[in-house]
């Protein structure tokens, strides 16, 4: 119905051939390189347009789909394809990838502070800026196959690849600290990603057990391993089921983060440059809850039923946790870091909530956040690199000095926060009621993440932005064209879909159902009086038109 | 009288031998010895050139006579050697690395215009002798000779199908390989120092492999591996002196593999021997040692199953961890490479135990990716110098990344690879010999094997870090260009582990191909 125009795997060559391209420039043509990988990362931006309307929410529901044989001896096939809920992801990833290389422009052309935190001396190296944006589109490239990757050999494959280029972002570009940071990164990660390798074999050997690739052999096609796990024609020994689940979400809690798995995140994101640290956040890690939403739930129905309890208090805490040690910190990064521990409880939450509602505001809330966590984050950044400092107490009276600025700051937090009228609010609203409705306790107790959430942001504006002008920070310029075309963008989506989300749930909801039928989940009955049992879904439409 | 001398007569069979089977090892031998001629009668000046040439053409000869080979699946020469595909798959692969490490020993461009090789080796360490022969420039030949025999030596042991052969293969690759070891230009107490630890180790587990010859012997009444497989059927009540057989025998072939608890030498030897030698060895001779290992289980043990496979699974499990919880606190590239390599042998054990057809062709395509990226890295690092030679020290490499992005890079990709890093030809593998033994029950084993994974990718990213993300030092080592040989062989291994981690069919086609052994 697409025709046969292999358009996901162009969206994946694209950003790679792009990266191999910048990297290959000559030395020196900072600039060139610099432009290169902001007309790939346009082009990508243009393809995953075009993808997303000629997509058809009420046609099939994988489409774009291709499939290659690759390594016939492990019954690995090129697959790709794209539900709803991965195609709002890859429109996500390509919208954000040119905002966050013009944010980076200039943070590679500098050489990098030393390990012992002196100020940087000499010339950057040569190809640094090559380096960092060759990298970035590499990461784009790999993001874009998870999310598309309808093989799980290949979504693993590009899942751990992934945190190599995300290894050099960390460790060659950032603070003082960032070597650590890198390491801590990886370790973390390839713990959780060879974890799931031991999952990923024994998943092999049950579907070569029940011949499902045909002729003996096993297969990692998602679509056929679903498919016979919801005929059972594929009845997994329960023990095996939860091993292999756990294997599965342990790399995928560790990616996303779920606390208490998360102790990685605020070190990389404190260390990391501003840019990079967006595409940790708003991308790297989507891929976790995204994965959790595609393989956990789909693959092992009942281990996921069975787990979902323990997932969800550990999200509660999660909720709790980083919104209070968020109230907590000093340090701008380390707090957004921290926000965003709270954040990733919230869509967790809501995957596993297994309501409509639950999956739809989690599929959102994981754009949403990816949106506002940009903006705050890089927002920071501006106002960081002005200032030399990363430290709150350093600041004070910026909205006197550089008020659109912290007006725009301002806007971020209070998306963070999740006023009404701005995006969050709507993913944040699906969210907490899909949770309530099956898991009252849960649901209460992730609102006190929403007050806590109005503190630290309002803190953090408050100490920042407002009172006195501080010694140092009266030199603070207002934001340049170039950053105003990073931030604008930004700004219109959160406000947009605040009011209009619906675009946006019509694309992700077939395929949220899809998989409600997978794991034989109904939503339950009501017994709350906000969500009429009838249509589930107006809830969003009045809590967006509020 | 002379009816019974005739009958005796008729009894003794005309032993056939089939040239055109044998002919990879033949080769090699004949060129190992017309490379002993050589060093006898060609004038010195032209030596090295003919023994250059002499020995790559003669293993490209043997690759082709290899590659024409394919398919053949019978014994030879009276059974004592299997012309089998695990035979010529890994003499194929043998051949490989042995052209790429005759490249890089026979590198001259780095010790400013030497090679890595003592100019006498007989003169000790720090005499007249020693300082009169560097000063008249001396450069010996002799290692392509006997590198070719340890190389024929290392085609016939995987091939062996009887157990005599089977020792006298192992001594024939062993013996020059001692003498290898001894012969580096620079640190040559630690060079002889690691020579003679791996001759007395080497031959005490010779004595321990040749013990459980005769045991088995004793049981069988044979040492044809398929007469031996035969008796483990039957019942016979004198099981002690096949255990204890199988055992020693297990115990000289995990010797040379380096399997812990045997693997004391690889550390020390891996560091000592010219870094040449060392990749030849760690990446060659592991291959060789495998190939046998598999033949001795498989063909002659399978029958054994139950009562070796829990002894190898508490092999393996402790050679991954042991390999990789050591490497951590290295602090010499030589020595992390070494008990890299003993976390690699039980990785390829966690593959071979599969006991299944998955099980060796897995191995045969792990021993593939292996052996290059070794070379490779073991490569890599003879170009890291400083006034003192090669420049092992960690902490020498730090920052490595600035001075030279490329030698640094491709040193963590051949990391990255021993890690397991997918799109890597590690990590292809590593997943079929844990998919192998998922299949063949050991799931236990998969699970330490991910975990010593981990473990093992913090030694490997730690290098990384210092390459990359260290300041580097005033008095950092230099990187020396070499000649086109050393690239080459870094070029070859490159492209190994990037082609097998991405497009790894062919070759996965291949090893299954030749999984099957003659019986």
């Amino acid at each position: 119905m697409n025709g046969d125009f292999p358009w996901l795997t162009v969206m994946a060559a694209l950003p790679f051939v792009g990266g191999l391209v910048v990297a290959a420039l000559p030395a020196g043509k900072r600039v060139l390189a610099k432009n290169t990988a902001l007309a790939v990362t346009l082009a990508e931006l243009v393809l995953a347009i075009i993808v997303t309307v000629k997509f058809s929410p009420d046609g099939d529901r994988f489409q774009f789909t291709e499939s290659y044989a690759w390594i016939k001896s492990f019954g690995v096939h090129w697959s790709l394809g794209v539900d709803g809920i991965g195609l709002v992801l890859i429109l996500l990833t390509a919208a954000l990838m040119p905002i966050l290389v013009l944010a980076s422009w200039h943070d590679a052309d500098t050489p990098q502070v030393s390990a012992s935190g002196e100020a940087p001396s000499g010339k950057a190296a040569p190809r640094s800026t090559h380096a960092f944006f060759a990298l970035m589109l590499m990461v784009e490239a790999m993001v874009v196959v998870s999310f598309a990757a309808t093989d799980i050999f290949v979504f693993y494959i590009f899942f751990e690849a992934m945190l190599i280029p995300m290894y050099f972002l960390i460790g060659g570009f950032g603070g003082a600290q960032r070597s650590y940071a890198a390491v801590k990164f990886l370790l973390y990660n390839l713990l959780g990603g060879l974890v799931m390798l031991a999952a990923v074999v024994a998943l092999y050997v049950v579907t070569a057990n029940h011949d499902l690739g045909g002729t003996g052999q096993g297969t990692f096609d998602l679509v056929r391993i679903s498919q016979a796990v919801a005929t059972g024609e594929l009845d997994m020994n329960p023990t095996a089921e939860k091993a292999m689940f756990l294997g599965f979400m342990f790399a995928f809690a560790i990616k996303a983060p779920l606390w208490p798995f998360h102790t990685w995140l605020p070190d990389t994101m404190t260390e990391a440059t501003p840019g990079v640290a967006v595409l940790v956040t708003a991308m790297v890690d989507k891929v976790g809850t995204f994965a959790m939403l595609r393989f956990c739930l789909e693959i092992f129905p009942d281990a996921s039923k069975t787990f979902a309890p323990v997932i969800v208090t550990l999200a509660v805490i999660g909720i709790i946790y980083g919104a209070l040690l968020a109230v907590g910190q000093t340090d701008i990064k380390r707090l957004i870091a921290y926000t965003s521990i709270s954040h990733f409880g919230f869509i967790i939450m809501g995957i596993f909530a297994m309501t409509t509602q639950g999956h739809s505001g989690a599929t959102l809330y994981m754009i949403n956040h990816g949106f506002s966590t940009a903006a705050l984050l890089l927002i920071a950044g501006f106002l960081i690199s002005r200032r030399g400092s990363k430290t709150i107490a350093d600041f004070g009276g910026v909205q006197k000095v550089a008020p659109v600025l912290a007006g725009t700051f301002l806007v971020a937090g209070l998306a963070t926060l999740s006023l009404p009228g701005l995006a969050p609010f709507v993913s944040e609203f699906l969210v907490l009621v899909g949770t309530y409705s099956r898991y009252e306790a849960a649901g209460l107790f992730a609102t006190v993440g929403i007050i806590l959430a109005a503190l630290y942001v309002l803190v953090l504006y408050q100490r920042t932005m407002t009172g006195p002008v501080k010694a140092g920070v009266e030199k603070i310029r207002d934001l340049n064209v170039r950053e105003l075309v990073v931030v604008a963008p930004l700004m219109a989506v959160l406000l947009v879909l605040g009011v209009y989300p619906k675009p946006i749930l019509d694309v992700v909801n077939p395929a949220v159902e899809e998989t409600m039928s997978q794991v034989e989940r109904t939503d339950p009955k009501p017994s709350n009086p906000i969500v009429p049992a009838a249509q589930p879904l107006a809830a969003e439409t009045h809590g967006g038109s509020k | 009288m002379s009816e019974g001398l005739q009958l005796a007569v008729e009894k003794i069979d005309t032993p056939t031998i089939e040239y055109a089977e044998l002919a990879p090892m033949l080769i090699v031998f004949g060129v190992a010895v017309a490379g002993v001629l050589v060093e006898a009668f060609v004038p010195r000046k032209a030596r090295y050139a003919t023994h250059l040439v002499l020995a790559l053409g003669g293993m490209a000869a043997a690759f082709a006579a290899v590659v024409a080979l394919a398919g053949e699946q019978e014994v030879a020469a009276v059974g004592a050697v299997a012309v089998d595909g695990p035979s010529l798959f890994l003499q194929g692969t043998l051949l490989l690395l042995g052209i790429v490490s005759v490249m890089l020993i026979a590198e001259r461009r780095l010790e400013h215009g030497g090679d890595a090789f003592a100019p006498q080796a007989a003169a000790a360490p720090g005499s007249e002798a020693e300082k009169e022969a560097t000063a008249a420039n001396l450069h010996q030949t002799e290692v392509f000779p006997l590198t070719m025999f340890a190389l024929g030596g290392m085609l016939l042991f995987p091939a062996s199908n009887d157990l005599l052969t089977m020792f006298v293969a192992l001594e024939v690759m062993s013996l020059p390989l001692y003498l290898l070891c001894g012969l580096a230009r620079r640190r040559r107490m630690l060079s002889q120092e690691a020579a003679l630890k791996y001759f007395l180790l080497g031959a005490f587990s010779s004595a321990f492999f040749l013990f459980g010859v005769a045991m088995l012997y004793g049981y069988s009444g044979s040492l044809k591996l398929d007469r031996i497989a035969v008796a483990t059927g039957g019942a016979m009540d004198n099981d002690a002196l096949l255990l204890i057989g199988m055992a020693m025998v297990a115990v000289g072939l995990l010797f040379k593999v380096g399997a812990v608890p045997f693997h004391s030498w690889t550390p020390d030897v891996y560091q000592g021997a010219p870094t040449p030698i060392t990749g030849f060895m760690a990446a060659a001779t592991k291959v060789a040692a495998f190939g046998a290992l598999l033949r001795f289980f498989y063909v002659a043990m399978p029958g054994m199953k139950w009562d070796w496979r829990p002894v190898m699974v508490g092999v393996a499990i402790v050679t991954m961890i042991a390999g990789a919880v050591i490497a951590i606190t290295q602090t010499d590239v030589k020595r992390m490479l070494a008990y890299s390599s003993v976390a690699h042998a039980g990785f390829i054990l966690t593959g071979m135990l599969a006991a299944n057809e998955a099980g060796a062709s897995s191995t045969l395509f792990y021993l593939v990716a292996y052996g290059f990226v070794t070379l490779g890295a073991f490569a890599v690092v003879t170009l890291v110098r400083d006034a003192g030679g090669e420049a092992t020290h960690l902490s020498r490499w730090a920052g490595l990344g600035r001075r030279s992005p490329l030698l640094a890079g491709v040193f963590a990709l051949f990391l990255l690879a021993f890690a397991g890093i997918p799109l890597t030809s590690g990590f292809t593998g590593k997943f079929a010999v844990f998919q192998a033994a998922a299949d063949g029950g050991a799931g236990s084993l998969v699970i330490v094997g991910v975990l010593c994974s981990a473990i093992a990718a913090f030694f490997y990213v730690r290098v990384i870090v210092l390459m990359f993300f260290s300041e580097p030092r005033a008095d950092g080592p230099t990187v020396v260009v070499p000649s086109v040989l050393t690239t080459a062989a870094i070029a070859l291994g490159v492209a190994v582990t990037v082609v097998l981690g991405i497009l790894p069919q062919p070759v996965l086609d291949l090893a299954d191909k030749a999984s099957l052994f003659v019986h």
